[in-house]
């Protein structure tokens, strides 16, 4: 059963779109997701031929700041891909329709596209209280969440509300809020992490799996490694300032207004996976660090819990502005081999990106 | 017979909201239930962290409204530290937060609202020469009009529709006697949503640039991170500068020559929604912008104030630190207050989440009994409504001639008296009307700004109390803001250098509240007494006056545990 009749390319052609700016799109589109020239060809067919995946997208407990940063996406445009690229059967934050005719929908594509839809899913669901604390026309989220997963054909778990569990599964976890891998099993699921996501992450994940007809290659905690191949410290614009041990030491200080290092002041970069400091936000317009603030590291597991967020990340010594090698040698002589260590290793580790010293989630 | 309608999900909105409403035999609503289905427990995950990193939970309470609950926190955290933050962070949190409005606003009136009022499948009978010729008449000063353009637009839903997958447009109330707009003012509002969606992911960059990144920017407890060095290239400097006022621009044009005119081109189909949906008649307003400083109340471009019974003649001073003045009552929520204790202020609440409701999943509520996670904030024992209408109410009774100017600039077009404020359609107009200050003001702002800078001013923090060292052993504090949903305060306990108690009370709240034991009403619930409804198989009425309060739902139902007691443990029946 074929899902669409038409094309992304169809309905661009139809929108009065001509193939240049089709191939633009097509090129952007694939840089966004990292991929080289040579797939061009591969999104141009994919676009131009493949029909519109069917979406349920569900919201638990959760802020909406995921929808909030998927409109935001520059390239593709949300217009493109709620139109052209997917077919957003279900999402009640943009819904037309409501209550018993918006159930109506969710029962009708389960069942019309058994197997075949994408479930999308932004938020957790609480599980103390019998799902009482949150519920969707009288019924759990929790069930609803179990029921729409059960037919679908992978999920992708939308920020670190639903990929981890965010701040309502921060200690003490009031209402037993669980991510999404906890709770549903034998199911593909692409944990998309961030508070929220880069947008461009998002519609770039969309947008590969739409393009390969297949999901994108995961690291061992389920995320994309288009996007969460590396450390934001290791693309940082500021990393040489680090090298040089340039360091902001107070707001608003002199080092604060030469764009120095934020390590000091609590920057979780070093151990936060994702793309901020080459995708950028906002259509590349900056980054937290950029902004002059500290990462707070909201893509990683138990961000929360791992703070605060203005300490830094350990009390190993860094190298000081007017530290001569010497000096540095003599710091480290007092502090503990471990220390040594771990503060070699973390340097080593920069160089060269290993996946087995990616943080280990507390929760796994 | 009486019908009970339940509309659950309430789309278009943020978080989970359920409506219930009783009709009497000539399909009026003679009463309604408003209940917020969700709850998170925010408030219990602050207790015993440290209070500068609050805004950042804060701020994840609601990534729609967001920055409103980070700028509420870190000013409720200096207000117990006693920190006075520099000029310049008081002037780009005023640029952080009127951004912020002016987004969401326009988000809210195209993406949110205006399927209530637009039908989206009678576009497709539109005249594109037609729509032309009406979008000329409606906004002339609007660049995408011409006939070309709405042809390009039609042809685009037609394949849209034509392709048989509807997504999120499908099974809608489309040819419900409730829609009035033309074909053509159909077509142009489909138009005009689109051009809405591509252009508000533009100024949300004015956050990006002193705050990282948008949602949930980054804020700072002492005024904001991000550096001001006009001799250096790697802080704010005239680069960062002329990106904001460029994004001021487009806004300004966006809102002055598409939103305002086409609000009030809608509003003119829909005059009977003058009469449908007043509510309360209470208003409420913190008041927000400080000119000088967050203490100096009387220089705010919000005024504060109270309006009681619709009264424009009288603007009823308010005190968030009166602990007989703000109370939360829980009569009709799903919570449980010590023995002889109804109603509290925020300093002394106490939460504890005792669900009574019915097993899940229900058909329905009960109205007699418990039947929200929201409780019931009154001021004075007042229910009151808080808003974009509160503020221009409260603007408009105070004399402040820029809210006279657009009020009555509006009322004019429209030709209708200020009573027709008093409904939803008011409420809806309230928004853009705001939104056209709003953008006012961000020009006003940036201006400050750059005139501080001119004076030699490059400070953006205040680090004196920065190290819990230099704190007292205990101290309190409160800070508020008009978030653009309404007003929201934040309270917090420090002791030992750690939140001994965070307290919220939140718009929505407000709004959504439920019943309280003298059996007044909520705002929402109010509202929608008195609506006739067309279908009440299809809730489009319930629909447009629920919308336009912009309903946040995450916000509202965060509340729980101010005190640090454990949680109830809930027994479902």
């Amino acid at each position: 059963m074929p899902l669409r009749s038409q094309s992304t390319y169809d309905l661009l052609r139809s929108h009065g779109v001509d193939r240049r700016t089709f191939l633009d799109y097509c090129v952007k589109l694939t840089a966004t997701m990292g991929l080289g020239s040579v797939a061009l060809p591969q999104v141009v067919s994919a676009l131009e031929t493949k029909p519109r995946l069917p979406v349920i997208w569900l919201h638990g407990l959760e802020c909406t700041c995921c929808s909030e940063s998927f409109i935001r996406s520059s390239h593709p445009i949300a217009q493109d891909i709620v139109l052209n690229m997917i077919s957003l059967d279900y999402d009640d934050t943009l819904q037309a329709a409501a209550g018993e005719q918006v159930e109506e929908i969710r029962k009708k594509v389960m069942k019309d596209y058994k197997g075949q839809y994408l479930l999308a899913v932004e938020g957790n669901a609480p599980t103390k209280a019998g799902g009482a604390y949150c519920t969707i026309n009288g019924q759990s989220f929790l069930s609803i969440l179990q029921e729409t997963a059960a037919d679908a054909k992978a999920i992708v778990a939308w920020g670190s509300c639903a990929s981890h569990g965010c701040v309502q599964n921060a200690k003490p976890n009031p209402t037993g809020a669980e991510p999404v891998k906890k709770l549903i099993t034998g199911k593909p699921i692409i944990n998309v992490p961030g508070c929220p996501p880069i947008a461009e992450v998002m519609t770039g994940v969309l947008a590969y799996i739409l393009t390969f007809d297949q999901l994108p290659e995961l690291d061992r905690v389920g995320r994309p490694k288009m996007f969460y191949g590396q450390r934001i410290h290791d693309k940082c614009y500021r990393r040489p300032f680090f090298d040089a041990g340039q360091f902001v030491e107070a707001w608003d200080d002199e080092g604060a207004k030469k764009g120095w290092c934020l390590y000091k002041m609590g920057c979780k970069g070093p151990t936060t996976y994702n793309s901020c400091s080459t995708v950028k936000w906002n259509n590349g317009t900056g980054f937290p660090i950029q902004g002059g603030h500290g990462c707070i590291g909201c893509s990683e597991a138990n961000f929360w819990d791992n703070g605060p967020f203005y300490e830094r990340l350990s009390n190993i010594p860094v190298p000081g502005i007017d530290s001569t090698p010497d000096k540095i040698g003599e710091t480290l002589t007092v502090v503990t081999g471990v220390g040594v260590a771990a503060h070699m290793g973390w340097q080593l580790a920069h160089r060269k990106p290993n996946p087995a010293r990616q943080p280990a989630e507390k929760h796994d | 017979m009486a019908i009970r309608v339940v509309v659950d999900p309430i789309t278009r909105i943020e978080g989970h909201l359920r409506v219930e409403a009783m009709l009497d035999d000539h399909n009026k609503i003679q009463d309604a239930m408003s209940s917020g289905t969700m709850w998170r427990g925010i408030e219990v995950i602050l207790q015993g962290r440290d209070p500068r990193d609050a805004w950042a939970f804060c701020e994840r309470i609601c990534g729609v409204c967001t920055t409103v609950h980070a700028l509420a926190s870190v000013r409720c955290v200096e207000n117990s530290l006693g920190i006075t933050v520099p000029k310049n962070a008081d002037i780009i949190r005023n640029i952080m937060f009127l951004t912020q409005m002016v987004q969401d606003h326009v988000v809210h009136f195209y993406h949110l609202h205006a399927l209530d009022w637009v039908d989206v499948v009678s576009a497709l009978k539109a005249d594109p020469v037609a729509t032309a010729a009406l979008a000329a008449k409606v906004s002339p000063t609007w660049g995408l009009a011409s006939e070309g353009y709405f042809r390009d637009i039609a042809g685009t839903l037609k394949k849209f529709v034509e392709s048989g997958q509807l997504g999120i447009f499908q099974n809608a109330y489309w040819g419900h006697p409730a829609y009035k707009l033309p074909p053509e003012a159909n077509l142009m509002a489909v138009a005009h949503y689109l051009e809405a969606l591509k252009w508000q992911k533009e100024l949300v960059k004015i956050h990006t640039v002193f705050g990282g990144k948008n949602p949930h920017p980054n804020y700072l407890v002492g005024g904001i991170a991000s550096a001001i060095n006009m001799q250096g290239d790697n802080a704010i400097n005239m680069e960062r500068l002329n990106l904001i006022s460029g994004l001021i621009d487009q806004a300004t044009d966006v809102v002055e020559n598409m939103y305002v005119p086409d609000l009030l081109a809608v509003a003119s189909f829909y005059p009977e929604w003058t009469t449908y949906g007043g509510g309360l008649g209470n208003y409420m307003v913190y008041g927000d912008l400080p000119q000088n400083g967050i203490g100096d109340i009387s220089k705010f471009r919000f005024p504060r104030g109270v309006i009681l019974n619709k009264n424009l003649n009288e603007v009823l001073p308010l005190d968030l630190t009166d602990s007989d003045q703000v109370q939360e009552e829980i009569s009709h929520s799903w919570y449980k207050y010590p023995e002889g204790k109804t109603s509290l202020h925020p300093w002394d609440g106490v939460t504890e989440a005792n669900y009574t409701g019915p097993d899940l999943p229900y058909k329905q509520l009960d109205e007699t009994k418990a039947y929200s996670w929201l409780k019931a904030p009154r001021w004075k024992g007042n229910a009151v409504e808080v808003g974009p209408l509160a503020r221009m109410l409260v603007g408009y009774a105070s004399g402040k001639p820029e809210f006279k100017e657009v009020v009555t600039a509006a009322l004019g077009k429209l030709k209708v008296g200020p009573a027709a404020l008093f409904s939803t359609l008011g409420r809806t107009a309230a928004r853009g009307l705001e939104t056209q200050l709003a953008v006012r003001w961000l020009r006003e702002e940036y201006n400050n700004l750059v005139a501080n800078l001119k004076a030699g001013d490059e400070s953006v923090a205040d680090t004196k109390f920065w190290k819990p060292e230099s704190w007292k052993p205990e101290s309190k504090g409160f800070g508020f803001t008009e978030a653009p949903r309404g007003s929201l305060c934040h309270w917090i306990h420090i002791k030992d250098a750690k939140i001994a108690n965070y307290q919220i009370v939140v718009p929505s709240t407000w709004n959504a509240s439920p019943r309280d034991a003298k059996g007044q009403h909520g705002a929402y619930e109010s509202a929608l007494i008195g609506t006739p409804m067309a279908d009440p198989k299809r809730p489009v009425e319930i629909l447009r006056t629920i919308h336009s309060f912009d309903p946040c739902l995450a916000c509202a139902s965060h509340v729980i545990g101010p005190n640090g007691e454990k949680l109830a443990e809930i027994v479902v029946r």
